[in-house]
């Protein structure tokens, strides 16, 4: 890539925004449908955790007449940008439906832009002449659009999943996009704190990029170099946050890499060397050390709670020190994960058991069987 | 007509009301200035301003002082072109000179500043939290495959032969010959302490330091001084120096007055004979040529990781790219402000290119060819602080190489004269009375001292930039910006300029 485009991106793009913020998530081992009012009301209760400048959510299971499809959630800002996008969508995909996402305005939301959802699947001969799977070609897809395409951003590109998000309180996103009219074996929430105002619905979390969907609390201090490092498999980091760079950093180790997920998360928040020194194991002492000297650029470092939704799960992660809450329960076959205890105890009232996970250990959810 | 028309640079004197007459500064001067009749006399004209006798005078009585002696001020024309001239006149041929580059050339780590964590993110204390420096060298596989084996997971990649540091500072090469049997001594003590490398340079390795061989880079340089094959395995790594920063494009030249009887078993050649390196390896024509040695090497070490060292010129991106594409395991970015024994001096002052920008350009063509992983870089020829190492490694260097800090560490007082091997610091000599000043355990002592206060700043600066591991500041320019910058240099070395 030549100097001269980076150079002039970060002249002309938003610069990188530290935010603070209020996450919570919730989710059925069994599969059982959960409704999306449940997630509000968690995120009601840690309101003060998000400043009114972003608030979303994805829900896993919400689409299942759809479940072959991917599900592009696209808003568009820009007049022209919809017709613009809509060609270059009709020329790669076979598109099953397209209809305006629904919507409840209400206070607290203002400035929405046109939202639209569209269930597809890659045309077979694309796939073809490129030689590569559906998966990359949605990622190339999704990043062409929202690179090349003025006022136009794909916010959701995964399969029997959603991601809704926008500038306002959690809450008041939730009601605006009616969450309660969905149901879902997982939902995650996110109100953000953002220092200083973006007024842009697509910084909102969660960050989606197929069925990861990020939810995330903290500033990653290692961004410079995560970013770098992804760009060099292939992922443009546009948008400077630095939830973008955990969510590709998650496809890229578990989807691309074939790490399982416990093992990514090893790579994301590494143990230190002097744990690493003395494991007692010499075949973990060999995969910790191997994961350290191949992944070091992909150490995310920093303060940081994330809760990653993915096709099967949810996991709950801490940085290295854990510098940023995270609380885990459980209760029955439904694992809660949230910033606050207040937040879960509002939806479970009773938890079967209450913890907050370690410092890098992470916290996994994942359906036992096929919903 | 006058013998000399290039005056005394320095002026020494003598406070003889001071003096008791010790004799001292006459033995302790390595370029025969002090001469004794009655009382301490001094021949100015010799004099380098290495201060060992001011530092060594019992009684202060020393002052060196530089000669005022007023030339009338010409812009094109400053005094040291005029003297230049004047002694080029004289005696024609090159002008030699040691150490690196002295001209006042823009600095760029000068023009750098490090970020720091305020209210979003929390800053972290290393004197409570770890603070890890820990890194590894060598080439490594883009990802790591793993197996599931009962209940836990097991590593299915080989991630082949890397080297391991405690700290990302290396000592520099310098070979035995240019600089004495005890600086070699120091440095090796001194690496193992600090669980670093040294890099032998292309004069070998003395055998006395063969128990020192898991801390020592063994050089295989053009004149292939001291190179066979237990010398080969005696390192954790081989380096090939195509070139040096301070003399790009230039052999060497060890005149035979150095090669004394240990010069001479260690480098292979005659005593007395002068060590001429050439400029190019021989069988080094073009880059499949490198890729012939690199193999070789390794076939003869059992696969341990290759370096090439080469200076930084303005092609230096593609090159390393081609050395990487050769199968090197690490590329040795020397720049154009690296040391030297000996050089020409109109070439280690105008010849290369500023490390910091070699590094930038050399960082990013590897990570846009997608091919970064396949070799560590070391960043040397430039780097005086713990200040540099952060930035050198922000830019994109894996670990740094230190020479000339580790030789003032040692003494040197950087008068640029260890072409003459009359070092009164016992550093660049192999005038054994002159040889014997320097003592490796204090040396060793010296060197540990200096590279853990700069590795308690690293740590402080990795802190306060709220990361708790060095790799995530290497190559994180996003913790970098410019101030002074032209708007292309900026751009050159990919990073924000203050403000932004
Ligand atoms: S060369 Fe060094 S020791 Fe000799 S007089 Fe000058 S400063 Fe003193
Ligand atoms: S090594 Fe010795 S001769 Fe060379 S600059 Fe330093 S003090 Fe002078």
């Amino acid at each position: 890539m030549a100097f001269g485009d980076q150079y002039s991106r970060w002249r002309v793009d938003r610069s990188r925004v530290p935010a603070a913020c209020g996450l919570s998530g919730v989710i059925s081992e069994d599969g059982a449908m959960i409704g999306g009012d449940v997630i509000i009301e968690s995120m009601k209760v840690i309101h003060d955790r998000g400043n009114g400048l972003g608030g979303g959510f994805a829900g896993y299971g919400i689409y299942p007449r759809y479940r072959d499809h991917y599900a592009l959630h696209i808003m568009f800002e820009d007049p022209g940008g919809r017709a613009a996008c809509e060609e270059l969508l009709e020329a790669d995909l076979q598109v099953q439906e397209s209809e305006e996402i629904p919507t409840r305005p209400g206070p607290g939301i203002e400035d929405a832009p046109e939202l639209r959802r569209y269930f597809a699947v890659p045309r077979p001969e694309k796939l073809a002449a490129l030689a590569i799977g559906p998966d990359d070609f949605m990622v190339q897809l999704v990043m062409r659009i929202n690179t090349t395409v003025p006022g136009t951003f794909v916010f959701s590109s995964g399969k029997n999943m959603g991601v809704f998000k926008a500038v306002g309180f959690a809450e008041d996103v939730g009601e605006f996009y009616r969450l309660p009219d969905y149901s879902g074996y997982c939902w995650i929430g996110h109100g953000r704190f953002p220092t200083n105002t973006p007024g842009w619905w697509g910084g909102a979390h969660p960050f989606n990029i197929l069925d990861w969907a990020v939810v995330h609390n903290g500033e990653i201090s290692s961004y410079g170099i995560n970013k770098r490092y992804l760009e060099m498999f292939g992922y443009e980091c546009t948008l400077l946050t630095d939830t973008e760079v955990m969510a590709y950093l998650f496809d890229m180790l578990v989807r691309k890499h074939g790490l399982p997920l416990e093992v990514a998360c090893r790579v994301l928040a590494a143990p230190f060397w002097k744990d690493i020194d003395i494991e007692d194991d010499p075949a973990s002492r060999a995969l910790d050390e191997a994961l350290r000297v191949v992944y070091s650029s992909a150490l995310v470092n920093g303060p940081f709670a994330v809760i990653v939704g993915f096709s099967r799960g949810m996991v709950g992660l801490n940085d290295r020190i854990k510098l940023r809450p995270l609380v885990a329960a459980v209760k029955d076959d439904l694992l809660y994960i949230s910033s606050e205890e207040s937040a879960i105890r509002q939806i479970c009232p009773r938890p079967d058991r209450v913890w907050a996970p370690n410092a890098g250990q992470p916290v996994i959810g994942e359906l036992k069987g096929d919903v | 007509m006058a013998g000399n028309m290039v005056t005394s640079e320095f002026l020494v004197q003598v406070d003889h009301e001071r003096c008791r007459k010790c004799k001292r500064c006459t033995l302790n001067c390595g370029f025969g200035v002090f001469d004794f009749k009655d009382r301490v006399t001094a021949d100015t004209s010799k004099c380098v301003a290495c201060h060992r006798c001011v530092v060594f005078c019992p009684e202060e009585a020393i002052t060196v002082a530089r000669n005022p002696l007023a030339f009338r001020e010409h812009s094109s024309w400053d005094v040291d072109r005029r003297k230049a001239i004047w002694k080029q006149a004289q005696d024609s041929g090159m002008l030699l000179t040691g150490m690196g580059n002295d001209l006042p050339w823009l600095n760029v780590f000068d023009h750098l500043l490090i970020d720091a964590c305020q209210v979003t993110n929390p800053s972290i204390d290393p004197l409570r939290e770890p603070m890890e420096l820990r890194t590894y060298l060598g080439r490594r596989p883009d990802r790591v495959e793993v197996e599931r084996s009962d209940g836990g997971f097991k590593l299915d990649t080989e991630v082949g032969n890397i080297i391991k540091l405690d700290i990302p500072i290396m000592f520099s090469g310098m070979s035995y010959g240019s600089v004495s049997i005890n600086v070699h001594k120091s440095l090796a003590l001194a690496a193992q302490r600090l669980g670093t490398v040294m890099n032998t340079g292309e004069g070998g390795l003395h055998e006395e330091l063969y128990p020192y061989g898991d801390h020592i880079i063994v050089q295989c340089a053009s004149g292939r001084f001291g190179v066979h094959s237990e010398y080969l395995n005696k390192g954790v790594a081989v380096e090939i120096k195509v070139g040096q920063g301070a003399k790009p494009g230039i052999g060497g030249h060890l005149p035979g007055e150095k090669i004394g009887r240990e010069v001479s078993s260690t480098r292979m050649i005659p005593v007395g004979t002068d060590a001429l390196s050439p400029a190019p390896h021989h069988d080094i024509y073009s880059i499949e040529d490198l890729r012939q040695l690199i193999y070789a090497l390794k076939e003869a070490t059992g696969y341990k990781p290759v370096s090439v060292k080469i200076a930084t010129v303005h092609n230096v991106a593609a090159i390393a790219s081609g050395i990487a594409r050769a199968g090197a395991d690490i590329i040795y970015l020397d720049g154009f402000r690296g040391g030297t024994g000996a050089s020409p001096a109109v070439v280690r002052d105008h010849v290369g290119i500023p490390l910091e920008i070699a590094l930038a350009v050399v960082d990013q063509q590897l990570r846009s060819e997608g091919i970064r992983n396949w070799v560590s870089i070391i960043a040397a020829g430039g780097i005086r602080s713990s200040a540099d190492v952060a930035k050198a490694i922000a830019l994109g260097a894996d670990a740094v190489g230190v020479g000339t800090a580790a030789l003032i560490a040692l003494g040197c007082r950087l008068c640029q004269k260890c072409y003459t091997g009359n070092c009164s610091w016992g550093i660049a000599t192999q005038r054994p009375e002159l040889v014997g000043r320097l003592d490796p355990d204090w040396g060793a002592e010296r060197l540990v001292n200096l590279i853990n206060a700069w590795s308690l700043e690293l740590k402080e600066i990795l802190g306060a930039l709220g990361v708790n591991a060095v790799e995530s500041l290497r190559g994180n320019r996003e913790r970098l910006r410019s101030l002074g910058l032209d708007e292309m240099t900026t751009e050159i070395l990919d990073v924000k300029p203050a403000g932004r």
